[in-house]
């Protein structure tokens, strides 16, 4: 399984789990966990995206996520799940 | 599963703490590159590096992409040129050659810095070692990317102190060779007792002779990450002051060593070493000494500044030992002045001076480093300032180093500016008394006892 953290960050408006969840279901990449809160009016989402099955290059997704992001006004940063691991698990 | 707090944690770190992996060094031996023709050599230099290290910077961006953090050098080390050039060089000049080459292919490569310009000398020097050291002002001053080291002592040897008199007359020639630049040269040269064979920061950087054909060292930082743990443990006894920064120092650890064998597998290069170094930057919350005041000093210098500095190097390494495979390098707190506005801020202020710092580096990783001195401070008086240092690292079994700028034409309270990493610096006044009788006696002090331990 190739695990990506995938964080959105910025200020809330409608439809952005919408828009990135349609972009990664039409680049094949599964969800495998989402979770959101609302900090003082600012949006904070992460999810746990498997792209196993998907056609797409790492660094494409993550150039086409960041101008999904731009559009909407929000920061979106792709990150390898190991890094989490190797810092949060022994 | 990864939770939301963590990764939340994580970014904070990269993105509001400066959290970052502060170099990949390929370290790669030149041993096999010797020949008695100077062209030949300096062809079969360039080859070996570019060869071998071709890859070494998009293979960096490319990991700092897919883990969202930053690395910020991509450097090499290279076997000590005192070693490879013996056989082809017969004068300082023929050495300067090899510098250049060293340049241009850091250059053609895209790495930052390039380290190994470098003699080991700690009990006498050979004719090319000392032919290398006489190069060192022409070297560093024709290149930009070319760092160089000297190592004039270790515990096992004692001090070479003929070497120790030589580097005081080269620190200086080599502020001279570049006065028209603030004496910037000096800022790539080191002088080093017990250099370690493994380190990926600079200017100390060199492949060592015990070391694989190539191999990929690390180098993590994160005082700020340390900082802002701190910060939520005001008020705290020394338990909880401890336990915090080890804990820290795991976490930003893990993340050299993930970078590391990363690196590792995609370059098929062996992985050597971890460096648990703290390394400050200039940029603000990226610093040693605010650590330090945070641990309850007003300012770096004030009296509890080596207690202080002791207990967070302890710390340092007794949280990254666990974190990865294999530690090596400098390992621990650097101190530098120029490089941590904090330092900066505490000698401008008076907290700090040159005899404290001396006695911070007993206990920290390093020692005296970047630090701006008056441009007419005598040769001899260099020399004893590295005389000093070399026995703290002697007798105490550690590292220690001296990187210190002559800045020619400028005096104490005068500021001297490298820019970027280097920072700015303001001169710090040095004991004028002189060591002139003590430092020409020549020969070498002998080594240590090692027992009687008090």
């Amino acid at each position: 399984m190739k695990k990506i953290i995938i964080t959105v960050v910025g200020k809330d408006t409608v439809g952005i789990i919408a828009k990135v969840c349609a972009y990664l279901a039409e680049r094949k990449i599964n969800i495998l966990d989402i979770s959101q809160t609302i900090v003082s009016g600012y949006f904070n989402m992460m999810m746990i995206v498997d792209m196993t099955a998907s056609d797409v290059h790492f660094s494409e997704m993550c150039d086409e996520l960041d101008k999904v992001g731009e559009e909407m006004g929000v920061s979106i940063k792709c990150q390898k799940e190991e890094i989490f691991d190797m810092m949060h698990r022994i | 599963m990864i939770n939301q707090r963590e990764v939340l944690e994580t970014n904070a770190m990269i993105e509001k703490e400066n959290l970052d992996v502060r170099t990949i060094t390929m370290g790669i031996s030149l041993l096999d590159c010797i020949d008695g023709d100077l062209n030949k050599l300096n062809e079969n230099i360039y080859k070996k590096i570019y060869d071998s290290a071709k890859d070494l910077v998009s293979v960096g961006d490319y990991i700092a992409k897919e883990y969202g953090v930053p690395i910020v050098n991509k450097r090499i080390s290279v076997t000590p040129i005192g070693l490879i050039g013996g056989a082809a060089c017969k004068s300082p000049s023929d050495f300067a050659t090899i510098a250049k080459t060293l340049d241009r292919v850091a250059k053609d490569i895209g790495v930052n810095i390039i380290g190994g310009y470098s003699a080991l000398v700690s009990k006498g020097m050979t004719t090319a070692d000392e032919l290398l050291i006489r190069s060192i002002p022409e070297a560093l001053s024709t290149t930009d990317c070319v760092c160089s080291s000297v190592n004039v002592g270790s515990t096992k040897t004692g001090i070479n102190m003929d070497a120790v008199k030589l580097m005081g007359e080269i620190i200086k020639e080599t502020a001279m060779a570049t006065k028209d630049n603030d004496s910037i040269g000096c800022s790539k040269l080191v002088v080093l007792c017990n250099a370690p064979d493994d380190n990926p920061f600079m200017a100390g950087a060199f492949h060592g002779v015990t070391e694989a054909d190539r191999i990929i060292n690390v180098g993590v930082s994160g005082p700020g990450v340390v900082k802002t743990a701190l910060e939520k443990v005001r008020g705290e006894d020394f338990e909880t002051l401890c336990e915090t920064i080890k804990k820290t120092a795991f976490k930003v650890t893990r993340v050299g060593q993930l970078v590391a064998k990363e690196a590792s597998k995609r370059l098929g290069v062996p992985f050597g070493i971890v460096d648990l170094s703290l390394a400050p930057t200039p940029a603000v919350g990226d610093s040693v000494a605010d650590i330090l005041c945070e641990i309850g000093l007003e300012r770096a210098g004030a009296p509890g500044t080596t207690a202080a500095l002791a207990l967070l190097n302890d710390q340092v390494k007794k949280g990254g030992v666990m974190a990865s495979s294999y530690v090596g390098g400098l390992s621990g707190a650097f101190i530098p002045v120029s490089e941590d506005q904090g330092m900066i801020d505490s000698v401008k202020d008076g907290a700090l001076t040159l005899e404290k710092l001396e006695a911070m580096t007993c206990v920290c990783s390093v020692g005296l480093d970047m630090i701006a001195i008056p441009g007419d401070t005598k040769d001899t008086t260099i020399s004893g300032i590295i005389a000093d240092e070399m026995a703290i690292g002697m007798v105490n079994q550690k590292t220690t180093a001296v990187r210190i700028i002559p800045v020619i034409g400028k005096g104490v309270g005068e500021q001297v500016v490298f820019g970027g990493l280097f920072g700015y610096a303001p001169i710090m006044p040095v004991n004028t008394f002189s060591c002139d009788a003590f430092i020409n006696r020549g020969g070498r002090i002998p080594a240590p006892i090692h027992s009687f331990k008090n």
